[in-house]
């Protein structure tokens, strides 16, 4: 057997074929016998393209390995291809050499056609790089549920377990977490049980009988920080987290949202958590999500809107107006790729502009960003710490990348990783006898205090017309204005006081300086400590908190010779960067819908030492 | 009913500011007398608006208030009423705010049944942006935005409303505050979503729209005051009435045998009602009234409540599943 340090598979197939569950069912193994990995889903846009055609497939992506698994890889080294679309789809992207187990049954002249192929690819010279395993998946599936009371069209469903049992034999892979997870999920439907699993067993046979393989592979456990692990996928994290703040501010949790990819998963997950108090409104459209939160906001909820671009773009009054009101309120923007409808199912960092600038007159915002799936939990605590200590909305910026890409996640401690958050409200019982001013701020944060509807003595009007400072009552006083709008920039600088100082992995100064925000950090981070150890003079900042920015940011900036910004889009933290800071900034950057590769990061730092030395 | 509280107690210190002889006046003393009446504290209240000169109506509220943004009231009632559904909530819009920019919104708030109470100022105009047609206008109607005559057709308020399944329609007139007052304390009474329409009267850009049904000459011929369990009777001296002729509504005189009695529950006797029909005057007062649709936050409070039954923990959420050591 092969030792080998990490492998990267991905399966795919027809939309309908159960590709994603074999995929998650793969990780969920490897993550129980203690490798370190990463996963990503792959989809269209439409939920059931037409059956055999390049549109309609699904795809899963998992590296898996002895070593740190910070992305789900570059380039795959098996395919899974459950007909010719399949192949047609990803045989660009698979590594020279790669192996490519096909299901040869739907190797037929329709499928042919469907996919777009002239001929049988077999025929021609397209997989000569490749190492070719044809299997019969479909007729040896029924083949093997012979015996079991299943009509045909059950049967062949189970194909995705044959093709699973194939690739848990090459890579050494256990059965039992597979066998267990299908009794429970076909809990009291024994034939299907029975089906799956003899399917998943007739697979693994399949390839131990055919020496097809030539060598089975091992991949060794990874050194793990000892802990309780589980495996969690951006999307739920976030929802999480956002329970966990609630709970640690001592007020309920409000969602107002509108179905959007890649966002409606945290609806969904947070619907199912009215366990918590969670309060989840699917609102008639994206406006009324916001507006319904800014409304429950002001009712005194931590509360919350999620969406994507197109989705954030029509929120940009309302989010408006609850910065005017200075309410507390988190938008999480799950990006897409853009512009307009754009790549809905395709990951992008194009919406930061937006998170900055996208509203009428001086309106600054808390923006944060998440940088990998499991630290969408934290960030979802930071954006609710924030925003309920300073009054300011707060959007919170993830990617479809990260919100659909999973990885083993250590389960905090919340007892004792987590504070509680202090809120702004207020006591009612401290005004019996004075008036009320509802922006009346605390001098060392610029930060009022948070009265709600059914607190006696302190009834207030709030409203997006222009504020009077301390009363809030209307005011078109020229002066006024200018101190509002001075204040309100003011207490978002501030909020600089009450976030960690910028971290910075490798030397605190030296040639190249990697600055990435966002989900782009698994890759940044594997590409610079490969580069490390290869002795080259690079390290990375990698920003999670972008508005205001780490008080340190600029010294860190000042301490490098060459700075080069990463990001899906086509320079927009650089400008960003650019308007703080007196420095020059190399841009690198990629709009194709896809995460960046460790290889193509690594190609352009090796290309700028060089034209350095 | 006795009430602890007076007028006062429900007005602001913020000094009035719509034109003089606005219709907006007598609307807003007559919710701060409704409210004196009905005996909610001030502080249990919250009044929320859209954009418009109505909307400004929150901040002469001796309440909680909310001037929101342009069309979307009803989606910021809706999330407060969730939070905080003990709160009397009251929305303040109009025929531009409610009936054009957000229609979308009016119509999911009347489908879902909020509990509360939404004024519709329809003034057939746009006040505040200074007199372009609005969604009510009438066809023909001549404005800064139409010189040749508007060549929209108008919705009816009625039938928009209706016809997203209200549970409560009521409509009121600005000059008449008594009539008013009465219509704002029944909607109260109401479990959901209660639309009053107020005929009210924008001076400057489009005096006398409602002149027709306002005026002393015209007034008792062209509108029918509706009371629930009373006799479907108008006229200045009360000698016309309504009887069904067909499908529809027919004006006889008001000794005929079959003269309509008011049943604001009865849904068809409604729409009939809601009609706009030249030969018909035109329904003022409690209109429908649906019985026993439960409010939508006492279906989210529900829900909650069952939910809450199982008591695991947020650590404990965080340990469910597939989980391993290493």
């Amino acid at each position: 057997m092969h030792s080998v340090k990490n492998i990267v598979i991905r399966f795919s197939g027809d939309s309908g074929d159960g590709m994603q569950l074999t995929g998650s069912q793969f990780s969920n193994t490897s993550a129980f016998m203690g490798n370190d990995l990463s996963t990503f889903p792959d989809f269209p846009a439409e939920i059931r393209a037409p059956q055999g055609t390049v549109a309609g497939v699904s795809g899963f992506q998992v590296n898996f390995g002895s070593t740190e698994i910070s992305t789900p890889g570059d380039a795959p080294d098996v395919l899974v291809a459950m007909n010719p679309a399949a192949l047609k789809a990803n045989l660009s992207d698979l590594k020279k050499g790669a192996i490519v187990i096909l299901n040869i049954d739907t190797f037929t002249g329709l499928n042919f056609k469907k996919a777009g192929y002239d001929q049988n690819p077999l025929d021609t010279h397209l997989l000569d790089d490749f190492m070719i395993i044809k299997a019969n998946i479909s007729s040896q599936t029924k083949d093997a549920l012979e015996e079991v009371d299943l009509d045909t069209k059950l049967k062949l469903r189970c194909k995705n377990f044959y093709a699973l049992g194939m690739t848990y034999f090459m890579y050494s892979r256990d059965l039992e977490p597979t066998e267990k997870w299908i009794a429970q999920k076909f809990k009291g439907k024994d034939n299907v049980i029975k089906a799956n699993i003899t399917a998943l067993n007739a697979g693994y046979n399949f390839a131990d009988t055919i020496e097809a393989f030539g060598d089975r592979y091992v991949v060794q456990k990874a050194t793990i920080e000892k802990g309780h692990y589980r495996q969690i996928n951006g999307n739920t994290a976030l929802s999480w987290g956002f329970i966990n703040a609630a709970d640690k501010a001592g007020v309920n949790l409000y969602l107002g949202s509108y179905p959007i990819t890649p966002a409606s998963d945290i609806l969904h997950e947070l619907s199912k958590h009215k366990n918590f108090g969670v309060k989840t409104f699917q609102a008639e459209d994206e406006i009324a999500a916001i507006s319904s939160a800014i409304g429950a906001s002001f009712g005194g909820a931590l509360a919350m809107t999620t969406s994507s671009g197109p989705g954030v773009a029509l929120k940009s009054e309302a989010l408006n107006l609850a910065m005017m009101l200075e309410l507390p309120l988190v938008v999480v923007d799950v990006q897409r790729g853009g512009p307009s409808t754009g790549l809905p199912t395709k990951t992008e960092q194009s919406d930061l502009n937006m998170a900055m600038h996208g509203r009428n007159g001086e309106s600054p915002i808390i923006v944060l960003a998440a940088k990998k799936p499991s630290d969408c939990f934290h960030m979802a605590y930071e954006a609710s710490r924030l925003t309920l200590e300073h009054m300011t909305p707060v959007m919170l910026l993830t990617d479809g990348f990260i919100a659909n890409g999973s990885e083993p996640w250590k389960i905090p401690n919340l007892e004792s990783d987590y504070k509680k958050i202090k809120t702004q409200l207020v006591d009612p019982k401290n005004y019996e006898d004075k008036t009320y001013l509802p922006y009346l701020r605390k001098s060392e944060t610029l930060v009022r205090s948070w009265a709600i509807p059914g607190m006696e003595n302190l009834m207030h009007r709030v409203g997006g017309l222009e504020k009077e400072e301390n009363t809030g009552n209307v005011s078109y006083d020229p002066m006024n204005h200018q101190r509002m709008v001075d204040i309100r920039q003011k207490k978002v600088e501030l909020v600089a006081n009450n976030i960690p100082l910028q971290e910075i992995e490798g030397d605190k100064s030296g040639d190249i300086l990697i600055v990435s925000w966002g989900g782009t950090y698994g890759a940044t981070h594997q590409a610079v400590s490969e580069l490390r150890s290869e002795g080259k003079n690079v390290s990375l900042m990698h920003l999670n908190y972008i508005n205001p920015m780490p008080k340190n940011t600029g010294e860190i900036l000042n301490s490098f010779k060459k700075i080069i910004v990463c990001e899906l889009n086509k320079g927009q933290m650089r400008d960003l960067l650019s308007s703080k800071f007196d420095h020059h900034f190399d841009s690198y950057t990629k709009v194709q819908g896809k995460p960046f590769q460790i290889r193509e990061l690594k190609g352009m730092v090796d290309f700028k030492l060089e034209e350095m030395s | 009913m006795s009430s602890i509280y007076k007028k006062k107690d429900f007005v602001s210190d913020q000094q009035v500011k719509w034109c003089p002889g606005c219709g907006d006046y007598a609307i807003l003393s007559s919710v701060q007398q409704s409210m004196a009446k009905i005996g909610v504290a001030p502080h249990n209240i919250a009044v929320v608006s859209g954009i418009g000169c109505s909307s400004r109506f929150p901040y002469y509220m001796g309440t909680y208030g909310l001037h929101s943004i342009h069309g979307r009231a009803p989606a910021f009632a809706t999330g407060l009423k969730i939070q905080n559904p003990d709160l009397s909530l009251w929305v303040i819009t109009g025929d531009g705010d409610g009936l054009s920019i957000g229609a979308n919104h009016l119509a999911h708030l009347i489908r879902r049944n909020v509990d509360l109470n939404l004024i519709l100022f329809n003034n057939e105009i746009y006040g505040l942006t200074k007199g372009q047609y609005s969604p009510t206008s009438s066809k023909g109607l001549k404005t800064k935005s139409s010189p040749y005559g508007s060549i929209d057709r108008p919705f009816h308020p009625a039938d928009f409303i209706m016809g997203s399944g209200s549970t409560y329609f009521a409509r009121t007139i600005d000059t008449d505050p008594k009539h008013m007052s009465e219509v704002f304390m029944d909607s109260n009474e109401h479990k959901g979503s209660s639309i009053i329409e107020v005929y009210q009267n924008c001076v400057i850009f489009n005096d006398k729209v409602h002149d027709e049904y306002t005026n002393r000459a015209t007034r008792d011929d062209a509108s029918i005051r509706v009371v629930h369990g009373e006799k479907l009777l108008f006229g200045k001296d009360m000698d016309k009435g309504l009887i069904l002729d067909g499908l529809e509504l027919k004006v006889v005189s008001h000794n005929h045998n079959d003269i309509l009695v008011h049943d604001k529950h009865n849904k068809v006797l409604a729409s009939l009602l809601c009609a706009k029909n030249p030969h018909l005057p035109v329904a003022i007062g409690t209109i429908y009234e649906a019985k026993s649709v439960a409010a939508y936050e006492e279906d989210v409070k529900y829900q909650i409540e069952e939910a809450k039954k199982n008591t695991m923990s947020v650590q404990d959420l965080l340990e469910s599943g597939n989980t391993w050591n290493v």
